[in-house]
Order: C-alpha cells, then structure tokens, then sequence
C-alpha cells in the first residue's frame, strides 16, 4: 500500500475518532456534572439526552455567522481553524492501542509514530495559542483583546511547566517517540506494581495541573470569566465559527487526557486474554479506560473547584509548579545518572 | 558533478522545496515592508514556519520541531502579547514608515549577508548531493552535542546568560531610578 494512502486513512480514522469522542465527551460532561450538582441535565434527545451534543452541533451548524464590521478578516476567519487543526493534530502522535497485524504486516494503531513524539506535542499546543491570539486581535474589539491577552499569557506559563515536567519522562524512558515511552512501561515492576511512569509522581501531577491551564479548564478558566470579560476571546464568534472553537477545547481535553493516559499511566499497557482474535481490543480497551478516567477527572475538578485569582494563578506557575519541576529534574537525572554510570566516586 | 536545470526540474523534492520556499521569502520581504505591525510579526511567523520545514525536509525532525517550539511557539507569542498589552492598532500604522534613510543600508546589509552565507554555504559543500530522507535520530543528535560539540554549546548558553542579564539590567534600570 502506497504510504500515502495508508497516512490518509491514519489521518481520517484520527478525525472520525475524535468527532465521536467529543460527541459523547460533551454528553458525558453535561451529564456529570449535573449529576454532581443534584440536577438531571441534558434527558430529552435520545435515551438519557446522549443526542443533545448532536443536535446542539447540527443547531450551532445552520445559525448565521455573524462577522463584527471592525474584525480583521482573514484572521477572524483563520482563527477557529488553526484551533482545531493544532487539536486534532496533536492526536496524530498519540498509540491508541498495541500494533496488530494484518495479513502479515504489522501495523502501529497511531497516526504517526514520530521520532520527536512529545516534542511535536509540545510544539503544537504552542501553536494553539495562535488561535486565541488571533481570534482576540482580529476581533478588534475589548473584551476579545483582554481575554485573548490573558489566556495566551497563562498558556505559555503553563506550557513552561508542561515542557519541563516532561523531561523526567524523556529521561526515564531515553526516547522522546511517545510510542517508546509506552513500549518502556509494559511488565510489572517487583512483580505486582504495573511498570508505569507514575513513578515520577511530581512530573505528573505537575503535567496534570498544567493540563488544566493548558486546556483553560476551571479552576484554570479565567480565559471565559464571564463575569468580567463576556467570552474571552471568542466574544464576537457565532455559529459555526464558535462551535470550531467548542470542538478545538474539547479535543484538547481529550488530548491532555490521552497524554497523561499514554505518558505516566502506561498507555494501552495491561492485561490481555481470551483468545487470539479478541487480544487486539483489549490495548485499546485499556488505553481508553484509562484516557476517559482522567476525563471524568477533569470534569469533577470543574464541578468542585472555584476560579482561581488571574495573580494566583500566574504566581502559581511561575513561583511553584516551574522551580518544582526544575528541582525534580536535577534529582531524577542524579538518579538516572547513579543508575547508569554508578556513584561518582566509586 | 554537474546538476542540469531539466534534472533540477526532475526531482520532486526540488518541486518541494520551492513550494516552501517560495512563501517563506515572501513572508520575510512582507515582515520588512508590512504596514501593520501585528501583519508583520504574523509574516515573520510564516517565514519561521517554513524555516522549521525545510528542516524537516532535510531530516532534521528535532532542529524543525525545536525551531517550531521555540521561536514560533514562545518568543513570537511573547512579541505579540507585548504588542497586544500596549497598543494593537487594526489597519495601518503610520509610525510604520520605512524610512529611505533606514531602507538602504538594510538592503545592502541583507545583501552582503545572503551573500556572505551563499558563499560560506557553496563552499563547504560544492556540489554534494545530500541525502535528505533519512531523519537524524535525536539522541545521535545529543550524544554529539553532548560529547564532541560540549563547549560550543555551554559556550552559547552563556551568550544566552549575558543576554538574560543584559535585560534584566536593562528592564532595572528606571525601577532604581525612581526608588532614589
């Protein structure tokens, strides 16, 4: 098969797949979160409402776009698009299950292994920031600005630590291709504790919270504080224009929580049984177990954490979660380095 | 060897090359004459997006990536917020007036370094032909910057350090000022 077949099917597979997770990751959200707060939620489309992503979608699809005089075309248009591209190719790099094989050939289920994984990762939610950027200036109007200028200053705060929390795991498995890092913790450690790289709790955690950040995720969501600033950045957005962005924001949840799923909780890695034909399903079943537990995560946080302070939060990143990162660098690569080449003076 | 136009035209990856060029220097041109400064830190990104990609296309995944992350993702991002929290004019900047006295000497400035490297470049390689599609593993990549090229690049850490400093003291300077 010519390669460039098999990279469109990749690439349209990873599309289909994270349409139909954010259909029911919306779904999921709405349903918990009101379950958390004694409510029904969404329970008229389709049995328990699991349709109302869809008919929200199909409603936002047809309302009329609006486009404020003062905006700067090109870049309000560019805006939501560069939102979703940077999401959904964020994805690309993420195993969603161990290779399996087909007459023959053995085929990685990722869209792309790349020898630089976690720094095409990085590179990318960089990009994102691009969006807001644009959506905020291009707007050419106050609270969009504002909004825009505070969420792209906490986003490259936090991607700061992001970056810096992934160093210990570069360093603990020595490869930056995520697929790597999963293939490292596959086994058991002493025989009973899965071989995760949960071990480096603090990069964890750390990766976590600046997830939030990342993601604009309360108790991180300053960004669309609607008390102050109406909708952030995406204030003159309507319609499909505005639910691009909506998408954009849910597949990056998605994304961070595959991450940390793939990163510290070892990706598809887990028990399989039962017989030849079935073992392939149970990596994926594994890998999204996993990804949608930190989901869940992510959803109890919004529904129990009030906002944080715009001052708090910055002084946050930079003061703890960054100095807390480097002093845990420093110590896992001694460890790493005693492991490898022995004590010093020995 | 020899290299004629029709065997230039031939290779798909020349086609390739030219399809990222091409925008990538006209993007830098615009970076220089745009009107609009926020249109002219945005054409400087498109010219840094198709530096990152001729990289890539040269195998360099990690230098491409790295190029992406660093001067794309954070030091732009930092010019445009800088642009944003102080002024973010819509439409023409009259300050923007690329002055002839200015215009001169940088034209014959990025002359003379396109061809101080063109030369450079020419030199060291002649007319060998690169292999381009094998990408360099990265931990090749850091076992060599780590061992044979280690002073080279703590030395360039320094540069880097002497620039922090430079602006910190910089930034300082009005704060003391004003304390006295």
């Amino acid at each position: 098969m010519s390669i460039f077949i098999e990279a469109a099917i990749r690439a349209v597979f990873v599309f289909g797949f994270l349409l139909v997770t954010v259909i029911l990751l919306v779904w999921v959200e709405r349903k918990f979160v009101s379950d958390l707060q004694n409510r029904v939620g969404p329970d008229r489309a389709g049995p328990w409402g699991i349709l109302q992503t869809l008919a929200d979608g199909m409603k936002s699809f047809f309302k009329e776009s609006i486009r404020p005089t003062n905006v700067e075309v090109a870049l309000f248009v560019a805006a939501p698009i560069i939102a979703l591209m940077t999401a959904l190719l964020i994805f690309m790099v993420v195993p969603i299950g161990a290779p399996v094989e087909i007459n023959g050939t053995e085929y990685a289920l990722v869209g792309a292994d790349l020898n630089v994984g976690l720094l095409y990762v990085l590179a990318l939610s960089s990009m994102a920031v691009y969006a807001i950027v644009f959506a905020g200036w291009a707007s050419g109007s106050k609270y969009p600005l504002l909004g825009s200028v505070r969420a792209s200053a906490q986003m490259i705060s936090y991607e700061a630590a992001m970056g810096l929390s992934l160093v210990p795991v570069v360093l603990f498995a020595g490869s930056t291709s995520i697929t790597t890092i999963v293939e490292q913790q596959q086994g058991t450690f002493l025989g009973v504790f899965p071989a995760w790289n949960i071990v480096l709790l603090p990069s964890f955690v750390i990766f976590l919270i600046s997830g939030f950040a990342e993601t604009n995720r309360a108790p991180f969501d300053l960004v669309e504080a609607e008390q102050e600033i109406v909708g952030g950045y995406h204030t003159e957005y309507s319609g499909f224009q505005f639910a691009l962005f909506f998408l954009a924001e849910y597949i990056a949840v998605f994304n961070i929580s595959a991450l940390t799923a793939v990163l510290f909780l070892g990706g598809w890695s887990g028990p399989v049984f039962g017989p030849a034909w079935i073992a392939w399903v149970w990596p994926i079943g594994w890998f999204l177990l996993k990804t949608w537990a930190i989901v869940l995560f992510f959803v109890w946080v919004r529904a129990s954490l009030p906002r944080m302070r715009y001052d708090h939060l910055m002084s946050f990143g930079w003061k703890k979660l960054i100095p807390v990162s480097l002093a845990w660098i420093i110590l896992v690569a001694i460890a790493i380095g005693i492991r490898d080449f022995g004590l010093p003076w020995s | 060897m020899t290299v004629s136009l029709a065997d230039w035209f031939r290779e798909a990856a020349n086609w390739a090359f030219m399809i990222i060029a091409i925008p990538t220097l006209f993007a830098g041109w615009r970076t220089v004459t745009s009107n609009n400064i926020v249109r002219a830190v945005l054409y400087l990104v498109v010219s840094l997006a198709g530096t990152a990609a001729l990289f890539i296309m040269l195998g360099a995944e990690f230098v491409g990536w790295t190029v992406v992350l660093v001067y794309i993702g954070a030091v732009i991002i930092l010019f445009l917020i800088g642009i944003m929290i102080t002024r973010a004019p819509l439409g023409v900047d009259a300050d923007l007036s690329h002055a002839r006295n200015v215009r001169t000497p940088a034209a014959v400035l990025g002359v003379l370094l396109f061809a101080v490297i063109g030369y450079a470049v020419i030199d060291a390689f002649e007319n060998s032909m690169i292999e381009p599609f094998e990408p360099t593993a990265t931990a090749d990549l850091a076992n060599l910057l780590f061992s044979r090229w280690v002073i080279p690049f703590e030395v360039v850490s320094f540069v880097l350090l002497a620039a922090l400093i430079g602006g910190i003291a910089l930034a300082r300077k009005d704060d003391n000022g004003a304390q006295r």
